[in-house]
């Protein structure tokens, strides 16, 4: 649904050259909310504005819904004909709301509508239609300063279905909301996101987002993705900080002669009773050092770290059985067996 | 005296009126092109950014009585005659189209570039912007400025008196001053400083009205009666209408 290739942005100031993006290649597939997380800097920002083309790449392409947005005229700031079309059926939502103070709830829904040459009658049936949808049909006459940061930001959601966009951008959309509106907003999003089939790309700097909401996910660091797949996947690729990120898992050995195990859940052991199958069949005491568990996208995922006592040589056999289970299992300390375990131990001192 | 003095407000009221009108309907395009063609501007536009605004400029720091006799040629030209209230409204209208110009400017700038940034990802266009965005969003500011230069052209309509175009000025220069009746000096005082007050009033309010329903707090409402007629008057309530626009207008 939207894909970019080899997508760079060169900011030049003061005879200074600054990369916000340095190559992403990024494939947000059709009807999943694909979440990208950084730190601020990280360019995600410059990504999303980048993808409707609010800023214009330096090179590489821009492709949402088969239309190549960076072959479309209008150069530098004003946007060719074709293109304006085509970022109206893109919606976005921002982080500070951006309504306009001076129209109603209703009339703010119903701009967009306007820029498209919508009849007025066709265009308040929509717009209180959409405001329903958000759950604010009560608000229709309120002037925006009257609402909560919450109910300002389901207005934006509403503005931003106006033109029945496939695709909805949102740039840190719940970044200045509390946890607790932040949730709504989210589910508000997933609803809308099973509900109309809505494509979203959301940009956060907030890992609960990525959790709550996300069927995918990629990391952004100094203009880069770093990593990127479903959630399930990061899960199951070695070593992956945003797994890592999103499922923490922390505690260290209680003596020498103790063996630690990460195990990660994926799929469909998650729905077995490992631990306790391995502790009933090798007769051994397991500890939990630490788990992070939940429930992704209606699967069950998470990582898990155990201790089981004696060394490594002497758990070689129930590991061996975690294994056969299907579950992915990083021995602590012994880079040459797991993959990525350098990492893996970083993070056990780290932590 | 009386037909005197009606005859006078009516002059005044003439001058002003159709002056401020000109005033907006040039000032504000020229305004928003100050705005738009500067540097990360819509119609981003170097040059044509640093023309318009040194001229803004120049016309800004003449004199208004220069100006007014600097352009005797145009206003013949334009209404036939160089004497009268016609004549005094091209120089007046002249004058207060960069002053206007220039309130524009800080009251637009002031619109929060998201906005902008909204409108754009709609797929609206440039004039999608002015008209939905920049003009609406700065309406309060906007109606501040346009009753600063009301002000301040009631200001300036006392020189036009020098190309006898008579109002209220002209009464007090040549009755009060020229003739030594001091009582017809000070009724035409008191009645530019009511006038000038309710100017100032009105125009508050529905910029108070306005900023109110925008939610953004708007600041109490003083009934300020006699800032326009100190010396210094105009510029000083125009520090007042629209902070911040004075260090930019020089």
């Amino acid at each position: 649904m939207i894909t970019t290739s080899g997508l760079t942005k060169v900011y030049r100031s003061r005879g200074r050259e600054v990369s916000a993006l340095d190559g992403v290649d990024l494939h947000v597939r059709e009807g999943e909310v694909y979440g990208v997380i950084g730190q601020s800097g990280a360019g995600k920002s410059s990504l999303i504005r980048c993808v409707n083309l609010l800023e214009r790449p330096t090179s590489g392409t821009v492709t949402v819904d088969g239309v190549d947005l960076t072959a479309l005229g209008g150069g530098g700031r004003r946007a060719g004909k074709e293109l304006r079309q085509a970022r109206s059926r893109i919606g976005m939502v921002f982080q500070h709301f951006n309504l306009l103070s001076s129209r109603t709830v209703q009339d703010n829904v119903e701009l967009p509508l306007e820029i498209l040459g919508v009849t007025g009658r066709e265009r308040s049936r929509k717009a209180l239609e959409l405001l329903d949808l958000v759950g604010l049909s009560d608000k229709a006459k309120s002037y925006p300063s009257q609402l909560s940061g919450g109910q300002k930001q389901r207005v934006g959601i509403a503005r931003a279905l106006a033109g029945d966009p496939k695709v909805l951008l949102s740039d840190e959309a719940t970044s200045a909301l509390d946890p607790e509106t932040t949730r709504s907003i989210l589910q508000l999003l997933r609803d809308l996101n099973r509900q109309l089939g809505l494509t979203v790309l959301l940009i956060t700097h907030e890992m609960d987002v990525v959790k709550t909401v996300c069927d995918s996910a990629a990391l952004m660091e100094r203009g880069q993705i770093v990593e990127s797949g479903t959630v399930s996947e990061l899960l199951a690729t070695p070593g992956s900080e945003l797994a890592a990120a999103l499922f923490p898992v922390s505690g260290e050995a209680s003596g020498e002669d103790r063996t630690v195990v990460d195990v990660t859940f994926h799929g469909e052991a998650a729905t077995q009773p490992v631990i306790s199958q391995l502790s009933r069949t090798y007769n051994i005491d397991i500890s939990i050092l630490g788990a992070a568990m939940d429930t992704v996208a209606g699967r069950q995922v998470g990582r898990m770290r155990i201790e089981l006592p004696g060394r490594f040589e002497e758990n070689v056999v129930p590991i061996g059985f975690l294994r056969e289970q299907g579950l992915q299992v990083d021995v602590a300390g012994r880079e040459e067996l797991a993959d990525g375990a350098p990492q893996l131990v970083k993070e056990g001192v780290a932590k | 005296m009386q037909p005197l003095l009606s005859q006078a407000c009516w002059d005044t009221f003439y001058m002003v009126a159709w002056s401020t009108l000109i005033a907006v309907v040039g000032g504000l395009p020229l305004g928003l092109l100050l705005v738009l063609t500067d540097r990360g501007g819509l119609l981003q536009n170097v040059v044509a950014n640093k023309v318009i605004g040194q001229i803004v400029n120049i016309a800004r720091s003449m004199p208004f009585i220069i100006l007014m006799v600097a352009l005797m040629g145009f206003t013949r030209a334009i209404v036939g005659t160089t004497i009268g209230v016609e004549a005094a409204i091209v120089p007046l209208a002249v004058g207060a189209i960069p002053f206007f110009a220039r309130l524009v400017e800080t009251a637009v700038r002031e619109v929060d570039g998201g906005l902008v940034e909204a409108v754009q990802s709609m797929g609206g266009n440039t004039w999608t912007v002015v008209r939905k965005v920049l003009v609406p969003e700065s309406l309060p500011s906007l109606i501040s400025a346009t009753t600063t230069t009301i002000v301040a052209l009631i200001g300036y309509s006392a020189m036009a008196g020098t190309v006898g175009a008579g109002g209220l000025g002209d009464i007090a220069i040549r009755y009060g001053y020229q003739r030594f009746e001091s009582s017809l000096m000070w009724i035409t005082v008191a009645v530019l400083a009511v006038v000038i007050s309710l100017i100032q009033f009105a125009g508050d309010s529905g910029a108070r009205v306005l900023h109110r329903r925008a939610g953004k707090g708007g600041e109490p409402l003083r009934f300020r009666a006699f800032t326009g007629l100190l010396p210094g008057g105009p510029v000083a309530s125009e520090s007042t209408a629209t902070a911040g626009s004075s260090a930019k207008s020089g």
